[in-house]
């Protein structure tokens, strides 16, 4: 079968351990995990998890149903399925040496990205975007010099009214 | 009203009709064994290792239809807990384990007898708890209870820490169970029942099929009336055993590696498998391309990942089996049973003819004992009526064989772990669940060595059981696998070191028979079922005895070495 990218909104119990049932059960189970964020939602008791997994369409319908039966996760929501806006930050670390400075600068522009933090060799770039653009970002940046590299790794939300 | 953390956790194990406890000691469980001395109405069994305890109260959830539970102290306790979880997980058994836990402030230490039992046994409970607020203490047991019971049933684990169980606590019994997180739906769906019905309507090639959720659900009344009422051919898993009666003209036999011929013929050639309480496990499809390529198939099952798991379903029942096939029965029986039985007689009779061509059978010897031969003398002479537990291995299966399982819940075996060692405990504790009933468990050689040291429970506890061990002296199962497709070297599966099972039984101050007489098989087996107290009787077999028919593991279940 073919093999698809999905991103999964996981609303869970904000308890402890929670998230080690739920790399557990793929890790357990043989599914990839992607990226994975997890965040606090304005309910204190629910957190959220966002998930990106590459499997089948039939892989998915499990990996689905396990998450859904573990007792601490309150829904499971396949953005993949509707509509959605899928976001990803990364804070790179780049060599500023000063004949490359101009270069740099242009790009971030190009990227509507932003110079965060401004050092005697280095720059500290913001970008924000799917991650098509971090990667083009990146490899943009990898001639550079690149000294370091942190990333949120995706997040969604559904476009659409409600949950 | 103040009470201890101890106190309360009687109280609430109390409250779910359990009658009896299966535990073992240790430092951080002091204050509950002290407790549960205090309550008359509460049996402490006291085992000899703590796997142990977790399998009697397996076959004890089977038996006396609770919840089972266990109590056993902190880190090695907790850890010799786990292959008992593991195994109530696979055969969804409701169950309750409480393990001592060393206190809140020093967890994350290194403490003695300090292990992290919940971050182990994730992955083969349904669900578990660390307990570290004791207000919360009351409310924990009860969603303990609530999670294991409930839906797919399955084993918990609640870990409690000794400042916890000593706590003095505000008590006040919870209200009923509200989790937002876990509704189990019981309910099916009405539109896919009629759609069922239609599709039985149709069938030409119909079986129907039972699991281990049908005897969960306490379904094998509605299972039975369906395949009664539309005269359904029926075939079960191991698990389904006794769901539906083994003496009745439809019952096909059990259905896989080790199925009958007819059953796995049947299946593989029909045109439709109705299908309870099953999860379509590699043991029961063989090589999954292969399986029944005509069949449509029904499934009922409360948990939704075990549909379209490994089978393609077309048309899926999430809901209680016992709701669903009362439903279902419900809406046959509206219509003439002859709707249901368009070319039933062609399709019988092609069954038959499988039947004929090759009944389940084995060589009978005048020389050495055949072990099937003793499973059919037990059946015989017990009528049927015994509850069988098994240990792993040919012993088990010839037990689901040769015992023809009339009733739910008589036959108890660990169906997906295949735990050796299962066995013994296992009766211990179907004895203590259902005291009047006989409790035989089939063994193997090899496994009750496992947990051998459950005599001694069984004697002082007097909970008779009478144990049948098939000596082979040898891992027979793992030898058959070597003989069949190893070239015959028998590595390491060969037994003949072993114990006196006779002078076992007398040092555990239970009774031993041995017998290596064909002749004297039914005498042997009259001699100790009828001998009070716990007994051994041992039968000297055939050694290469082998299970048949077979499918080797990954081969279709149509093609089954016969001999
Ligand atoms: C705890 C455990 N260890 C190993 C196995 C693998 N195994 C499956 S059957 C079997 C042989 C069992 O021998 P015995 O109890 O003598 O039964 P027999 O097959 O001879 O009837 C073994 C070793 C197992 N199922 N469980
Ligand atoms: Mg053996």
């Amino acid at each position: 079968m073919e093999t698809n990218r999905y991103i999964l909104s996981i609303l869970v119990d904000n308890e402890p351990g929670v998230l080690s049932r739920i790399s557990g059960l793929f890790s357990g189970r043989g599914f990839n995990i992607d990226s994975l964020s997890v965040a606090k939602t304005a309910d204190p008791r629910v957190s959220v998890i966002t998930m990106v997994t590459f499997c089948d369409a039939h892989i998915i319908e499990q990996i689905k149903k396990q998450l859904h039966k573990l007792i601490n996760v309150i829904t499971v929501n396949d953005l993949t399925q509707k509509e959605y806006v899928e976001r990803e930050l990364a804070l790179i670390k780049v060599h500023a040496k000063t004949e490359k400075r101009a270069e740099i600068m242009r790009m971030v522009d190009i990227f509507r990205s932003k110079i965060v933090d401004v050092g005697a060799s280095h720059f500290i770039v913001e970008v924000s975007g799917d991650s098509g653009k971090i990667n083009a970002f990146v490899e943009l940046m990898k001639p550079m010099g690149i000294v370091e590299i942190a990333s949120t790794g995706t997040i969604a939300l559904g476009r659409e009214n409600g949950k | 009203m103040k009470l201890t953390g101890a106190q309360i956790l009687i109280h609430m194990i109390k409250a779910q009709g359990v009658d009896t406890i299966f535990g073992y000691p240790g430092g951080a469980t002091i204050d509950i064994h002290d407790e549960i001395l205090k309550h008359d109405d509460l049996r402490h069994v006291l085992v000899r290792h703590e796997q142990g305890a977790v399998h009697m109260a397996d076959a004890y959830a089977r038996t006396h239809k609770t919840t089972g539970v266990a109590l056993v102290t902190s880190g090695p306790g907790a850890t010799n807990a786990v292959t008992g979880l593991a195994s109530a997980h696979c055969d969804s058994i409701p169950i309750v384990v409480f393990t001592g836990q060393v206190p809140t402030g020093l967890i994350g230490n290194d403490a003695f007898q300090e292990v992290d039992i919940v971050g182990i046994t994730r992955p083969c409970t349904k669900h578990n708890y660390l307990v570290k607020d004791p207000s919360k203490l009351a409310e924990i047991i009860q969603e303990a209870f609530f999670i294991a019971g409930s839906g797919r049933p399955g084993p918990v684990l609640v870990d409690l820490p000794k400042d916890v169980v000593q706590a003095i606590i505000d008590f006040q019994m919870p209200g009923p169970v509200k989790m937002n997180t876990y509704k189990p739906n019981y309910k099916p769906n009405k539109k896919q029942m009629t759609t069922a019905v239609k599709m039985i309507k149709e069938a030409r090639r119909p079986v129907m099929f039972a699991g281990g959720g049908v005897i969960l659900s306490g379904a094998s009344q509605e299972f039975t009336r369906i395949a009664k009422f539309a005269n359904l051919p029926v075939t079960a898993s191991l698990m389904g055993l006794g769901a539906f009666p083994g003496s009745d003209a439809n019952w096909l036999g059990m259905l896989g590696m080790h199925g009958t011929y007819r059953a796995n013929m049947s299946i593989g050639h029909s045109d439709l498998i109705f299908a309870a309480g099953v999860r379509f496990d590699d043991r029961v499809t063989g090589n999954l391309e292969k399986f029944a390529p005509d069949a449509k198939v029904i499934q009922i099952d409360i948990d939704p990942t075990s549909i379209h798991k490994n089978v393609e379903v077309d048309c899926p029942i999430v809901g209680d089996c016992k709701m669903a096939l009362a439903d279902i029965a419900g809406l046959m029986e509206k219509e003439a049973p002859e709707n249901f039985m368009k070319d039933r007689e062609a399709w019988l009779n092609r069954i038959n003819e499988w039947k004929q061509l090759t009944p389940l059978k084995y060589d009978q010897s005048f020389d050495t004992i055949k072990p099937q031969y003793v499973v059919e003398k037990l059946y015989e002479i017990t009528k049927g009526n015994a509850i069988v537990t098994t240990e792993v291995g040919q012993n088990q299966m010839w037990a689901a064989q040769y015992y023809h399982f009339e009733k739910p819940n008589h036959f108890i075996t660990s169906g997906g772990l295949g735990v050796m060692g299962f066995g013994l405990p296992a009766a211990i504790g179907a004895k203590a669940g259902a005291p009047d009933k006989l409790v035989v468990c089939v063994a193997g050689d090899g496994s009750i060595q496992m947990n051998s040291q459950e005599l001694m429970t069984a004697v002082a506890e007097k909970l008779d059981v009478k144990i049948v061990i098939l000596n082979n002296r040898y891992l027979g199962m793992v030898r058959q696998w070597q003989e069949l497709f190893y070239n015959k070297v028998y590595a390491d599966t060969n037994m003949e070191a072993q114990p006196d099972f006779v002078k076992l039984a007398d040092a555990y101050g239970a009774t031993g028979f041995r017998c290596d007489d064909p002749a004297k098989v039914t005498q042997t087996l009259e001699m100790g079922l009828n001998t009070p107290g716990t007994v051994i009787m041992e039968f000297i077999v055939e050694r290469e005895e082998s299970v048949y028919p077979m499918v080797p593991a990954g081969g279709a279940i149509t093609d089954m070495l016969l001999v």
